[in-house]
Parts: C-alpha cells; structure tokens; sequence
C-alpha cells in the first residue's frame, strides 16, 4: 500500500504476538468421526502460516473452528485480548476464501464483491472504491460487469479473493484455494497473493496439501498428522527471503521443499 | 438458441405438410364437414364464429391465468414455510402429493355440488398448477451452495438477507421451471373443469364449445375451438418462456444456449 512497502519485495519479520491460540482442541462429527484430536497451535500477527498435510487430516477443520462456522468438541480457542476487542467492534476482520470459488452466479463479478459489504449494510455507492480497490488488488478491474460463468477458473478465484479482501480483514484464511487450478495460473495467483499479504499487512492462514505450494508462500509451515489430527511438526521459513521465480528455482528451496517432505513423511507414517 | 433460419424453418415445413395431407386426405375421399372438415373450413368457421370463440378464448385464458397467478402465490409460500421448517414439511407434502396424484376430472364433479361452476373450474385449475410450483420451489430453496451459505454466516446475514439474497436466488431457475410446466397445466385443469361443468348445462369457456359443438355435429366449430385451445397453450409457453429467458439470460446455463 505504502511506496516503502512497494519498494522492497521483503517485509519486516511478523512481530510474533500471538494473534490466536488453539490449546487442546478436538473435533468430532456427529457420525463419531474424529477430525482433530489435542490440536495445539498458535497464529500470530502479520504471519503467513500454511497449515500442511494429507486429505482427512482435519487441516480444513481446524480453518473452520478458527473462522467460527463451527464450535470445538473439546479444548479452548483463545483470541489475543486486543482482537477480541476489535472483533467485537468489527465483525468483518476474517476473510474466508474456499477451495471452490463460490460465487453468486446471478450476480456480477462487482455484486460479487460487494457482497460482505452489503450483508453490513454498505449500500452500492458507498462501498464502491472499496469494491475497486479490492478488484484492482487482483487484476479484475476491467470485469466488474462479467458474469462469473464468462470468466476463467483463475479469474473466478481472484474475484473469490478480492471479495475476501474488500472488507480489508485482519485475518484472511484460505482453504486450499488454488487446488483446482492449473499450475501456470496456480504459479501465477502464489506471486499475487504475496503481493496482496505484502501490501495489506495482513493474517494469512493458508491450507493446502502442496508442499511446494507452503514453502513457496509461507512463513511458517505447520504439519499436519491425520487420525487423530494435530500438529505433528513446524518449520520457519525466513520471511525476508524474496519469493519469486529465481527463489522457486533456487537450491534453497528445493532444501526447504526436501525438508518439508520429510516432515509430511514423518507425520504419515506416524503411529 | 441457432441463429440458422433452419430452426424455424423445419418445423414450420413438417406443419404446413401435415396440413396439406389432412387437406388431400378430405378431399380424395370426399369427407363430409361433419366426419372431417377441411383445413379451410375449420379456418372460415373460426372467422364466421370469431365473436362466441373468442369471447369464450378470453373466458379460458382468464381463468388459466387466475389459477396460474394463485398456484404461484400458494405454491411459493407453502414452499417458503417448508424451507423454514422441515416439520412442516414433513406435515404437509404427503397432502400435496395426494392432491396431485388424484385425477383432477375424477374430483371435479365433487367440486361442483359445493362450490359456484366459476369457483370450482378455477380450483381445477389451481390444483394442477400449484404441484409443480410447490415442488420446484422447494428443490430450489434446499439447493443452496453450502458454502455460500457459510459465506453469509460469516459475513453475519440476518435470516432475511440469506432467504432474499442468498436463497431466492438459488431457488429462481428452479422456480422459473416449475412456472412453465404449472402454465400448460393451468390450462388442462382449466379445461376439465369446464368440461365437466359444462356437461352439468354451465360454462361458455373453449372447452365448453367443444363439448356443445359435439353435441350439435357443429364439427368445424369443434375444430376451430381446439385450435384457440391449442393457441392459447402455445401462447401461455410463450409469453413463460420469454419471461425465463429475460430473467436469466445473463447467468443461468438453462438459457445460454450454445453460447460458452
């Protein structure tokens, strides 16, 4: 947002206050499945943290219980004081993004967006340079008439985004975003995203099931075990490394992805 | 839709032969009026008879469309209160569905001892029209994406936000389908009642002239009233398609056509 911002392609180190601690969490379904079991985690300000793992391992479960769609079985979920406060205040500082896009296909890619702003009672004219704003953040100013059924997969995904972002939350979780799209869209939406956490200075909690995808973008990675799910290992990942096309292709990160396997490995085979 | 003048083409060329052999098929064997009147026959009784067939046209197309505006209005309501509670139903659709599965034209006579032949002809009528409606309506209102839905959560919609924004939407297309079956039916039950009532010595509506016309061997009259029946039904799918069509021609796959 800032040009200091603009210049650098790093950013500061995140402060590490703790934003949200989960302590002893479980989760079980009403079909007695156990999709998390003494999950203990912590997100802390300004971090982009990937919660990584098979499918089945509760990952989008734990993104849900941190969102608010739906109450753990057991454990505590623990807000830092001043964000309850500004929760309480602003009931719009999450911003969800699905695996799916998730549009209103009656509506237009600026009534898509729109739409947070409006269940609060922002009307059109008043939340239209939000709207903008968030549309250009990701490429989309020129299709705010488009219809989602006329755009690309990638493209719907960015309107996926921007509506997650026109509210400008403090705290954006996606779950596994980018799994249906091609890698070259893929590849291209990772920079973006980074570009967009960069300028907002914003959360991210980012599920995915790639490992190249979470030392990509992450500056913290959390393992994932399934059955019961928890966190069965953490890797930091230093958020001043310049993440782009010489990064992806660099020994280092081709380390951090070998170590990262090892990891996912260790938590699978794990009794 | 194919813009190839072919699509209209076609069907128009398969009608006018079909005309053309009934036409053939009169006149080689020398049909009376009585037995099988000739296309232009049928054609100059529906000019010389304008004045009853189309009074009577008007009285069909009134009811179809009373009956059809009610079904609509009962139908989307009941189905409002079955998406808000699924007690309710579980109450009340095995009823619907009764009423549906029962033979309108074996309840009619029924409906005429208690009620006007005005009342009881539009309650035929309503009776076939509001099933489709009521069953589209609540397919539609129960298909709503679950994560919008979560969406809205979030977001913190009030319930009336999530059923005007969230859940009409959803249920439109669906809505919009079950109209167009309800209209066709509209007319049917419009029909029977009639038919049935009129057989009772009442009724001036289309279907009523085609029984009196029978009665009198006015074949010709019988034809050209089937012909505004068949009218009106065309018109009535129509003016429902147009009407899907304008509303979602934008969005919905249904009207796209061969559009990608």
């Amino acid at each position: 947002m800032s040009a200091v911002a603009r210049e650098s392609v790093t950013r500061p180190a995140a402060d590490g206050a703790p934003l949200l601690r989960l302590s002893g969490v479980g989760k079980r379904f009403a079909n007695a499945v156990t999709a998390l079991d003494g999950l203990d985690m912590e997100v802390r300000a300004g971090e982009f943290v990937s919660l990584l793992g098979p499918s089945g391992c509760g990952k989008s479960t734990a993104l849900r219980l941190i969102a608010g769609l739906t109450e753990p079985s057991e454990g505590r979920l623990e807000w830092d004081e001043n964000e309850k406060d500004r929760r309480a205040s602003e009931p719009h500082s999450i911003g969800f993004v699905f695996q799916e896009p998730t549009l209103m296909p009656w509506a237009s890619v600026f009534g898509n967006v729109h739409l947070p702003l409006k269940l609060a009672g922002v009307g059109r004219r008043e939340a239209e340079p939000s709207i903008l704003e968030a549309l250009e953040l990701v490429g989309l100013s020129a299709f705010r008439d488009a219809y989602p059924r006329e755009l690309s997969g990638g493209m719907k995904m960015r309107v996926s985004i921007a509506r997650a972002l026109v509210t400008k939350p403090r705290l954006l979780l996606m779950d596994e975003p980018f799994a249906a799209l091609d890698e070259i869209t893929r590849f291209k939406l990772n920079n973006d995203l980074l570009e967009v956490w960069r300028r907002l200075r914003c959360t991210i909690v980012f599920v995915t099931h790639s490992v190249f995808e979470s030392v990509y973008l992450s500056s913290r990675i959390l393992v994932f075990r399934a059955r019961p799910g928890r966190v069965s290992a953490e890797l930091v990942i230093d958020p001043n490394q310049p993440r782009d096309e010489t990064f992806r292709t660099s020994p280092e990160y081709a380390g951090l992805c070998r170590e990262t396997s090892l990891a996912l490995a260790r938590a699978m085979d794990a009794p | 839709m194919s813009t190839s003048p072919l699509r209209w083409l076609l069907p128009l060329g398969v009608l006018a032969a079909l005309v053309l052999a009934w036409a053939l098929v009169v006149k080689l064997n020398n049909l009376p009026p009585y037995v099988l009147p000739a296309p232009g026959v049928v054609l100059e009784t529906l000019v010389e008879d304008r004045a009853v067939l189309f009074a009577s046209m008007l009285v069909t197309l009134r009811t179809t469309v009373i009956a059809l505006a009610l079904a609509v209005a009962g139908g989307v309501a009941l189905a409002l209160l079955f998406a808000s509670a699924r007690i309710v139903e579980f109450s009340l659709f095995p009823i619907a569905v009764i009423l549906q599965v029962t033979p309108v034209i074996a309840v009619a006579p029924l409906m005429l001892i208690y009620l006007s032949t005005d009342a009881a002809v539009l309650l035929c009528a309503w009776i076939v029209a509001f099933f489709p409606v009521l069953s589209n309506t609540t397919l539609g209102l129960n298909s709503v994406d679950p994560n919008l839905r979560d969406l809205f959560r979030l977001s913190g919609a009030t319930r009336w936000q999530t059923l005007a924004q969230l859940k009409l939407p959803t249920a439109l297309p669906y809505f919009l389908g079950g109209l167009r079956i309800a209209g066709g039916l509209a007319l049917i039950g419009a029909v029977v009642g009639e038919i049935a009532a009129g057989s009772a010595g009442q009724g001036s509506g289309l279907a009523f002239r085609i029984v009196e016309s029978a009665y009198r061997l006015n074949i010709p009259r019988l034809f050209a009233a089937l012909l505004l029946i068949s009218l009106t039904g065309i018109l009535i799918y129509a003016v429902l398609s147009l009407l899907s069509w304008l509303v979602l021609r934008r969005w919905h796959e249904s009207e796209l056509g061969g559009r990608t």
